[in-house]
């Protein structure tokens, strides 16, 4: 049978009329268009697609299910790997993780295995999900700290494994990154929330409004618990440290975002929370979250947003789809440009920024092109509002209460790779807070890791 | 959900609730403060624990109905709830036996100061105590420090009790009349915190001040909350609330408080109408 080089497209709301609005930008396929590119996938052997998969999930066999129309069957597949199918079908960078493996890639377009993901997750969360019996419980407590894709995700698969397991969250709604930074165009509130509800279903109590290293230290949770998991994430916002950089306006991706989807800003003032929106607005940054910033921004009412970014579209950490999205709402791209200063009005407002162009040299130690300032370049462009989106380093705040946990220099948290075990006794950690800002994906792999090490801790050493 | 245990009006406007929240209070340092969100709609505010009474399990925090939130906790009633409360969060103040302290509280900070004085005096430090207002009505607290601080001035700017003037007038006169001064703190409205920096600088005595910008999460995760401290920027929530007065940029902090001045009218003018409506309606 001849295999279409091309991925069946997935349904979008326009372009023109999605701007307009907060609605998710891919409607998702159809049983028919699921069905459609279900046929692509070769059913190969060795399945290459599982090694680019952080959580292992057995693809060839769940889009085999979907071939066969068992959706439910589908689905049970996905989630003996991935507690937020739903989530990870959205969000995953699938082009350089299970796609980037494909078969298919040698003569054209991948199988679309997020898409199929995302279709299935979306199925069973239509008709209400099952919950899987949970036969056995020991004794054995665990605290998760952080309610993100690392910590739902340890504490799921904890759960599953018959430990009491309860998630420590800051802020008033768990969900971590997922709530507060990823806009509810590219994933809905309802969706993360219902994936929440699922891994409560497999028995994890989520406490909010604690935060850990100031309501409860890391060594008072483990007098209450026998092991504890620290998924807290990189939370907090780097700025670019030049003048102007606290001018009214100026934002830090996070606050901007948080405003937005956690405070419900765009709802103000029926929600009390408020963002400023310029005329014309620029994103500093290139990768996922300036993106995300830079669509929020045109949703809320800005004339013209840009992007700033040092290197050119190639080097941008942004998935290729977000930029697509992007580019196709009407974001304007700057490239090879880098901030100097920001000016500002007599009453504290940002009116301009000062960029310097850029020109490219040799790859750096990220393996990336290294942006090089091209003297006497610089110019004046007017805007109104900014966002900082470079990135995010880990929350200073257990660091400061823990003792015995190892830190690098940048604030991570040192662990065993390959068991999430830290330096300190029965203290595991994964997500952002070991690797700096990364994806979804790969803090869920993260917690799946540490989760299987703390059972192995926890059981045989009774055993 | 964090119950309201009791509830005063110290002054016009100005209200003290006590909010039950075991886990806050076991824990609670002075100079530290909280993050509520009154209802479901509501936005985070940052407050001060002003004490903590530790057998009802309580924390104690007095505000001034300013903006639609502080209106809208001023409006709950005693065994009415809180539906989120963080904390305690920031760095407490740093508590040591200095020798002589001057504590000057403007306002509500007056509250925010006493659990400060407070410790310090258990450190015996010998207290002197400068509270201001704008009339005797809004000294609030008066009694609780004059309890704890071996010396105690008051200012108001109508002259109805004390000193017909600024806490700064009577910080002056102190400074001037030679007596050995180890550490001030300085608490109370943006603009004294920046006299009170600026009149003590040339005497080289350390002066903490407590500052308060606009802040969401308050655990260091959106950087709303940044100022400059001797051109470094830091985050109040974490770095703070207190830092060294001598190098507070208060200027750019002053402007940085306005930012939301508009939807601040906005959110309050739509409360208030709301409230004619619902009159109208009965």
């Amino acid at each position: 049978m001849l295999v279409s080089k091309k991925k069946t497209p997935i349904p979008e709301q326009d372009p023109k009329e999605r701007i307009k609005n907060f609605d998710e930008v891919a409607l998702g396929y159809t049983v028919d268009l699921a069905l459609e590119e279900a046929e692509r996938c070769l059913q190969c052997k060795d399945a290459p697609c599982i090694k680019g998969c952080p959580v292992n999930i057995n693809i060839p066999e769940f889009i085999r299910l979907i071939r066969e129309k068992k959706f439910d069957l589908a689905i049970k597949k996905i989630k003996e790997a991935n507690n937020l199918p739903a989530t990870t079908g959205r969000v995953c960078p699938q082009e350089t993780q299970c796609e980037a493996f494909c078969t298919l890639k040698k003569i054209g377009e991948p199988v679309a295995i997020g898409r199929l993901e995302r279709f299935v997750a979306d199925f069973e969360l239509q008709k209400g999900f099952e919950t899987p019996k949970i036969e056995r419980r020991n004794d054995k407590r665990i605290a998760v700290v952080g309610s993100g894709p690392a910590g739902l995700t340890c504490a799921g698969d904890l759960a599953r494994m018959g430990f009491e397991v309860h998630i420590f969250e800051a802020f008033h709604e768990p969900g971590g990154v997922l709530i507060y930074g990823i806009p509810e165009f590219r994933l809905p509130k309802r969706i993360v929330r219902a994936e929440i509800e699922y891994v409560k279903s497999l028995g994890v109590k989520i406490f909010t409004n604690i935060i850990i290293g100031k309501t409860y230290t890391i060594d008072e949770l483990l007098k209450e618990y026998h092991a504890v998991f620290i998924g807290a994430g990189a939370g907090t916002p780097q700025f670019l440290n030049i003048a102007g950089e606290n001018l009214i306006g100026i934002y830090s991706a996070n606050e901007f975002l948080t405003r937005v989807n956690l405070m419900k800003a765009y709802k103000f003032p029926e929600y009390d929370t408020p963002v400023k929106i310029g005329k014309k607005v620029g994103v500093i940054g290139g990768g996922n979250v300036a993106m995300d910033s830079a669509r929020t921004a045109l949703r809320l009412g800005a004339e013209e947003v840009h992007i700033l970014y040092r290197r050119t579209e190639e080097e941008m950490p942004a998935r290729y789809e977000e930029i697509v999205h992007a580019k196709e709402e009407g974001v304007i791209f700057n490239l090879l440009v880098s901030p100097i200063r920001f000016i500002g009005d007599e009453k504290g407002y940002v009116r301009a920024v000062e960029l310097q162009k850029m020109t490219l040299g040799e790859p750096d130690n990220s393996g990336r092109k290294r942006p090089i300032p091209i003297p006497d370049s610089n110019y004046i462009f007017s805007l109104d509002m900014v966002i900082v989106a470079i990135g995010t380093v880990p929350n200073p705040l257990i660091a400061k209460t823990a003792n015995d946990l190892t830190f690098t220099k940048h604030g991570t948290i040192v662990i065993d790779e390959k068991t999430g075990k830290t330096t300190k006794e029965r203290v595991f950690a994964g997500g952002d807070i070991v690797t700096g800002s990364a994806t979804v994906i790969s803090a869920m792999g993260a917690g799946k890791i540490a989760a299987k090490s703390i059972m192995e801790l926890l059981l045989n050493h009774n055993s | 959900m964090y119950k309201i245990l009791k509830k005063e009006e110290l002054a016009p406007g100005v209200k003290l609730i006590e909010v039950h929240a075991p886990l806050i209070a076991q824990k609670a340092k002075p100079g530290q403060f909280v993050i509520l969100r009154v209802n479901e709609k509501g936005e985070r505010i940052p407050l001060t624990i002003a004490d903590i009474n530790l057998n009802l399990e309580s924390i104690i925090i007095v505000f001034q109905e300013i903006g639609k939130t502080t209106k809208l906790l001023g409006k709950l009633r005693e065994g009415e709830k809180i539906l989120d409360l963080v904390g305690p969060l920031g760095t407490p103040s740093e508590i040591e036996n200095f020798g002589t302290v001057i504590g000057v509280g403007g306002g509500v900070g007056i509250a925010a100061l006493y659990p400060i004085l407070k410790a310090l005096k258990e450190k015996e430090n010998y207290i002197i105590s400068i509270l201001g207002a704008r009339s005797k009505n809004y000294l609030i607290f008066k009694d609780k420090i004059e309890e704890i601080s071996d010396e105690i001035y008051l200012a108001t700017d109508d002259g109805s009790l004390g000193h017909k003037g600024f806490v700064s007038d009577v910080l002056k006169s102190i400074l001037d009349s030679g007596k050995k001064v180890d550490r001030i703190w300085a608490i109370g409205p943006t603009i004294m915190m920046k006299v009170i920096s600026e009149l003590t600088k040339p005497y080289g005595i350390k002066t903490i001040v407590s500052l308060n910008p606009i802040m969401i999460d308050g655990t260091g995760m959106c950087g709303g909350c940044r100022v400059n401290i001797g051109n470094k920027t830091m985050f109040t929530c974490v770095d703070g609330p207190e830092f060294d007065g001598h190098l507070v940029n208060f200027d750019e902090l002053l402007l940085r408080l306005k930012t939301y001045k508009e939807e601040e009218q906005t959110a309050l003018k739509l409360l208030e109408e709301g409230e004619g409506s619902k009159v109208v309606s009965k």
